[in-house]
């Protein structure tokens, strides 16, 4: 077992000195650049499509593509394959959507920033003040569920503690955001996304292979229970509702996503942006369907595995000799690493950009701007690595919460905001409180109403009061206005 | 909302914008179409009487794998054909 944790440690520590390299190779842009708030933390819209693409898949593909998602595949069956494949969507969707407009407007406002464009678009410190904290609140406990994540796989990898695991983790994140700010996080999402789609294609492969094709395993599985091949899963309880639902959490609804969506301001161009829409789909689409449908192929080929979030790590260690399991094994670790660098770097960017130099000190210098970035995320990080010593319990919940409850609030003001002359500021702000609130009681009261996922009724209650609150505020928005001009 | 910000601005870029989110809507209408219909409309039937493709369910190959592949092939189409180059600068600063 040593031995084979030896050879498999290689290629993870290969792949954390190819990341510090990456930072520094980063680090010399930002001290050349004249703005060290837009490069450090927009990367100076520099961002061909191949780039743009592969931070985009790498930062929404955590470690519950690689990790949690093949285990519930393993459970569930094919249906669970189904339900992944509703995330092939926002490879297209998110870059057409908020697409031409949105890049276009950022530059207009000089929008750094998500918070920034909203900050222009509503002009309203209450919608300023609502989205930082809905930033900072919501992704600060993603960001522990997903270092916990981190923590957890090294754990098992290296064989070491689960504290030494989580310090290892948290050190090699913390050094290169800190180093080399968007940049270095966009350039080594790639090489990230490059480990995830070829670990995901060679794991495939090798898992066909062992469970002596397509055909076998399908026959296996029927044996074992007919569900596993069915849409309604292994125990017939994933109704069509309940899987179409996840086209919201996970597909469509993924525009509203701050990490994602600064994305979406980040490229040079229009070319890079169709190239990006092309790549990312297809990239997304490789790694969700052959993470899961992995998962599936893994019952036939390890039976009996009970902890779901090993069934990824047994069934690398099984069908692979240990180098390429090594490498394959650094997927899962890039998914987490990369989702927790743009993840880090948004705190951060809300915390300083849109409080500090909003609010408390307007005419911070350069220099001490500088140095605030980098405590900040500093700060933030150790903050996080300490909650994540003794993480609360219920991980892939908090997770998924920031996931719905940050669409819930932000998908409005940014869509309509984007295409909706009359939406303004109080449809704005009331709708991101109707999202977040609501999203919370009917997380903890009545999850899942109608058979449905918890997310989409808040945010069809926040569509519904952007749109009538904006309606029915026009008058007093004009007011304002004509007195204030 | 009226005058003062240039928001309004009467601008070429953005009902280019536009048309190409409404195509991101429509694919993803489409995308959904495809990927229920198949799932469940040859899905729904008892497992004993599926029928197979390669190996794997009917449902599952037309949905999860041509879908991916007609979904592919559909981006490629749309942003060759008709996405258009649109300069992202204001003209002056940059």
């Amino acid at each position: 077992m040593m031995n084979m944790n030896i050879q498999v440690i290689i290629p993870l520590v290969l792949f954390l000195i190819i990341f510090f390299i990456v930072g520094m190779f980063a680090v010399k842009f930002v001290s050349t650049s004249n703005s060290f708030v837009q490069e450090y933390f927009l990367g100076n819209r520099q961002f061909g499509g191949f780039i743009l693409a592969m931070t985009m898949v790498a930062t929404y593909g955590s470690g519950s593509s690689f990790i949690g998602g093949p285990g519930a595949a393993y459970h569930y069956g094919l249906a669970w394959v189904l339900l992944a494949m509703s995330q092939v969507v926002t490879g297209y969707f998110v870059l057409m959507v908020l697409g031409k407009k949105f890049a276009i407007m950022a530059r207009k406002y000089n929008a750094i920033t998500l918070i920034d464009f909203l900050k222009a678009r509503y002009n309203s410190h209450f919608v300023n003040i609502l989205a930082a904290i809905s930033i900072i609140v919501f992704l600060f406990s993603s960001m522990i569920a997903q270092w916990v994540g981190g923590a957890r796989l090294m754990e098992s990898i290296l064989g070491v503690s689960y504290t030494t695991a989580l310090f290892i983790f948290a050190v090699s994140v913390l050094l290169y955001v800190i180093i080399g700010g968007f940049r270095a996080v966009a350039f080594t999402d790639t090489i990230q996304g490059i480990v995830m789609l070829l670990g995901t294609i060679i794991l495939l492969v090798a898992t066909i292979k062992a469970g002596g094709g397509i055909e076998n395993i399908m026959t296996d599985l029927r044996k074992e229970n007919p569900n596993l091949l069915s849409p309604y899963g292994s125990d017939g309880s994933l109704t069509p509702m309940y899987i179409s639902s996840f086209w919201i959490l996970v597909g469509v609804g993924v525009v509203g996503l701050p990490q994602i969506a600064i994305r979406a301001m980040s490229y040079k161009n229009a070319t890079a942006m169709h190239r990006a829409i092309i790549i990312g789909t297809i990239v997304i689409g490789i790694i969700m369907f052959g993470m899961h449908f992995i998962g599936v192929l893994a019952r036939a080929v390890v039976p009996g595995i009970q902890n779901a979030d090993t069934v990824m790590p047994l069934v690398t260690m099984k069908v692979l000799p240990a180098w390429i399991a090594g490498i394959v094994l650094a997927a899962p670790m890039a998914a987490i690493m990369s989702t927790v660098n743009s993840v880090l770097i948004l705190v951060s960017s809300a915390i300083v950009k849109d409080i500090y130099i909003g609010y408390i000190n307007k005419n911070a210098e350069e220099r001490k701007i500088k140095h605030m970035s980098l405590w900040v995320t500093t700060i933030v990080g150790i903050a996080v690595f300490f909650l994540a010593i003794h993480p609360p319990n219920l991980l892939i919940w908090l997770n998924l919460f920031s996931f719905g409850g940050l669409e819930a609030v932000f998908i409005w003001p940014i869509v309509m905001g984007l295409y909706w002359k009359k939406g303004n500021k109080y449809g704005a702000i009331t709708s991101m409180l109707i999202g977040m609130i609501s999203y919370i009681l009917f997380d903890r009261f009545y999850p899942n109403p109608f058979g449905i996922h918890t997310v989409v009724i808040p945010i069809l209650l926040s569509f519904v009061t952007y749109t009538v609150v904006s309606v029915s505020t026009i008058r007093l928005e004009n007011v304002k206005r004509s007195k204030s001009f | 909302m009226r005058g003062g910000t240039s928001f309004l601005k009467d601008d070429l870029r953005f009902a280019i914008a536009k048309k190409e989110a409404l195509i991101g809507v429509g694919l993803a209408v489409f995308h959904f179409i495809w990927w229920y219909g198949f799932a469940y409309g040859l899905g729904k039937t008892k497992v004993e009487r599926y029928t197979y493709i390669f190996g794997l369910p009917a449902w599952f190959f037309y949905s999860c794998i041509l879908g991916f592949f007609v979904i592919v092939l559909l981006v490629i189409l749309t942003v060759k054909f008709m996405f258009k180059e649109v300069p992202f600068e204001e003209e002056g600063d940059g």
